[in-house]
């Protein structure tokens, strides 16, 4: 947990006049869960979406898995996986075609794919279903092979927008448990949430409010600072004082 | 390369798969071609007409019953007077009123100038042309024989005449369906192709799986090479079905190269599915696509020349014209359907929408953007 895998300066996004993210400036290390914390439009996705090449930045620095961010957006995207609120599999094809067709334009060989179709879906315990199609899926299942498919290609970072939106906190804990595993197969893992108890499981949280960063630490450095004993009451008070000062 | 195949595969499942998109493939261009090809006819038949026969001669009886005995005229009703017979115009029982004056008879045997008055329902003005064009044909037929038959009542014998013969070249029996299939066919690929297009990436960004490609390394050229291909297999095969359909239920001549006819197709398609993926990329709905793709159709169709010779259309239009890809897929398919024109006779279409084929691809490759 040395080498800096993003490293981010100064980055602003406007719309219009409306300035979404205000001069973001962090790192994220390679091997950890970095949490992006903040209320609904705090500019979360926002950030997201500029570091995956969605979105071009106003201003600012960023470098990605060793790439510019202006630059080289192509050579990031073969790097990076990514995984939205918006539940984005395809929902006519079946399990295994979409494992196949994602898998495919990441460029994996036909026998990549099925080795690591089968070992995902035994995993995910699901090896009876692969031909069921992910419309008929239940949604938490549904988040599950959706991360799962996003680091197939097994991508240096992967990034979460809000991943476990509706799901209910037993599923969510499973899901953690996939982090958990993608992080001990060497993949850095960027997400964002405004679920309290998830931000416990990060290694580091940044906290945006307002479009800036108000605070970038550990959560028990964070909890310490703010003499609180949960994430929620650390939330609360830095959401306040963001309030004061807009 | 690569991914280009796993982006086919991918977009041929879910065509197949749709329900309720293949029998909107499959099924809606054979009833479509069926129904209007023996609905939008422009031939004539049932003019219903009303006599006022104010002589009630021989002669006059000559004139109206040359026209009940055409098969385009139907007798509706006699009437003793214009004002009693105008009432089946305002009651919509004919569209078409002849009145013979009296003492016609008489001037005729006096070798006088002999007039017949034709009175023509104008509501819709094209059916008015026709029915006063084909009365007016009736009645030169009548003119031209009276001499005949002034002859023969006077001297009892036969006269002779130059006899006219008419041949019509490319459609030699008339036949409006000959004409109108091809064009048909033209309206059916293009929307098939143009909105099946145009719905697809918006589609996609709706349900928000675009964004999922656009974080991949797949190239610009490869995703719309990927919405491309399918599309233009599929009307490919619509044109074939198309034209096995209009052989059999309609004969229509195959009179040129099918690969001629193909090749031009497909040039066509580039540019119609590529303009379809254009309002694609450009639009965040599925309601704005439908909306922008149906203007244009609406307009490309209704100047192409399909029901309305584009030789009367005003000098400014015809210049719009130049534009419409539909006007020269209609003509082209018509000249090598009917008339078997080949490559000599066409290359300049060929390479018209060839250029504007590859200024629009490559517009919908440049403009897509992968990140906003």
């Amino acid at each position: 947990m040395e080498k800096d895998i993003i490293r981010v300066r100064n980055l602003t996004k406007k719309f219009g006049d409306f300035v979404a993210n205000d001069q973001l400036t962090f790192e994220v290390k390679k091997g950890e869960i970095f949490g992006f914390l903040g209320a609904n439009g705090a500019g979360k996705t926002t950030a997201i979406r500029m570091l995956c090449g969605l979105s071009k930045p106003t201003s600012g620095e960023m470098e990605v898995a060793g790439f510019d961010a202006y630059t080289q957006t192509e050579s990031i995207k073969k790097n990076i996986g990514y995984m939205s609120q918006k539940f984005s599999l395809y929902d006519d094809l079946t399990i295994w075609e979409n494992i196949r067709f994602f898998g495919g334009i990441y460029g994996l060989s036909r026998s990549a794919i099925r080795d690591r179709s089968k070992e995902m879906l035994t995993r995910l315990g699901i090896v009876n279903l692969s031909n069921r199609l992910i419309r008929d899926i239940p949604p938490g299942w549904k988040q599950k092979i959706a991360f799962s498919v996003a680091i197939l290609h097994k991508p240096q970072i992967v990034f979460l927008d809000e991943p476990t939106g509706g799901v209910d906190p037993v599923t969510r804990r499973q899901f953690w448990d996939l982090i958990y595993e993608a992080i001990d197969q060497g993949i850095t893992v960027f997400v964002t949430t405004h679920y309290m108890d998830e931000a416990e499981y990060c290694h580091r949280l940044s906290m945006m409010v307002n479009g800036r960063i108000v605070a970038l630490d550990s959560p028990e450095a964070l909890k310490q600072r703010f003499g609180s004993i949960s994430m929620n009451d650390v939330f609360v008070q830095l959401a306040r004082t963001g309030e004061k000062s807009s | 390369m690569r991914t280009l195949i796993f982006l086919l595969q991918k977009e041929f499942i879910q065509i197949f798969r749709n329900r309720t998109m293949l029998p909107i493939i499959f099924l809606m261009p054979i009833v479509q071609l069926v129904i209007l090809v023996y609905a939008a006819t422009l031939e004539m038949k049932d003019i219903r007409f009303s006599v006022v026969d104010l002589d009630q001669t021989e002669q006059s009886r000559g004139v109206w019953q040359r026209f009940e005995a055409s098969p385009f005229f139907h007798l509706n009703s006699f009437h003793s007077s214009e004002k009693r017979a105008m009432q089946d115009f305002y009651e919509g029982t004919a569209d078409l009123l002849i009145i013979i004056p009296s003492g016609f008879e008489q001037s005729f045997y006096r070798n006088e100038p002999l007039s017949v008055q034709i009175l023509v329902n104008a509501i819709n003005g094209l059916t008015a042309g026709l029915s006063s064009s084909y009365a007016t044909q009736i009645l030169l037929s009548v003119n031209q024989d009276l001499p005949l038959r002034l002859y023969a009542a006077q001297s009892g014998s036969q006269l002779k005449q130059i006899e006219i013969t008419r041949r019509f070249w490319f459609n030699s029996s008339l036949n409006f369906k000959h004409y109108m299939v091809p064009g048909i066919l033209v309206i059916l690929v293009t929307v098939i192709g143009m909105f099946l297009s145009a719905i697809n990436i918006v589609r996609e960004k709706e349900l928000g799986t675009m964004e999922q490609i656009n974080v991949s390394p797949i190239g610009k050229v490869q995703f719309i090479l990927g919405k491309l291909i399918p599309f233009i297999i599929i009307a490919l095969f619509e044109l074939a079905l198309g034209l096995g359909i209009g052989k059999l239920l309609f004969d229509i001549p195959l009179r040129g190269s099918l690969w001629l006819l193909f090749s031009f197709a497909f040039l066509y398609l580039l540019l119609v599915i590529g303009f379809g993926l254009l309002l694609s990329t450009h639009s965040r709905t599925q309601q704005q696509v439908m909306f922008m793709s149906f203007f244009f159709l609406l307009v490309f169709i209704l100047m192409s020349g399909i029901f309305t010779p584009v030789e009367t259309m005003p000098d400014w239009a015809r210049k719009v014209n130049y534009l419409n890809p539909f006007a020269y897929f209609m003509k082209v398919n018509r000249m090598i359907l009917l008339k078997g024109s080949s490559i000599v006779d066409l290359w300049r279409d060929f390479l018209t929408i060839g250029l504007y084929a590859f200024l629009v691809l490559s517009l919908a490759i440049l403009t897509y953007r992968k990140r906003a």
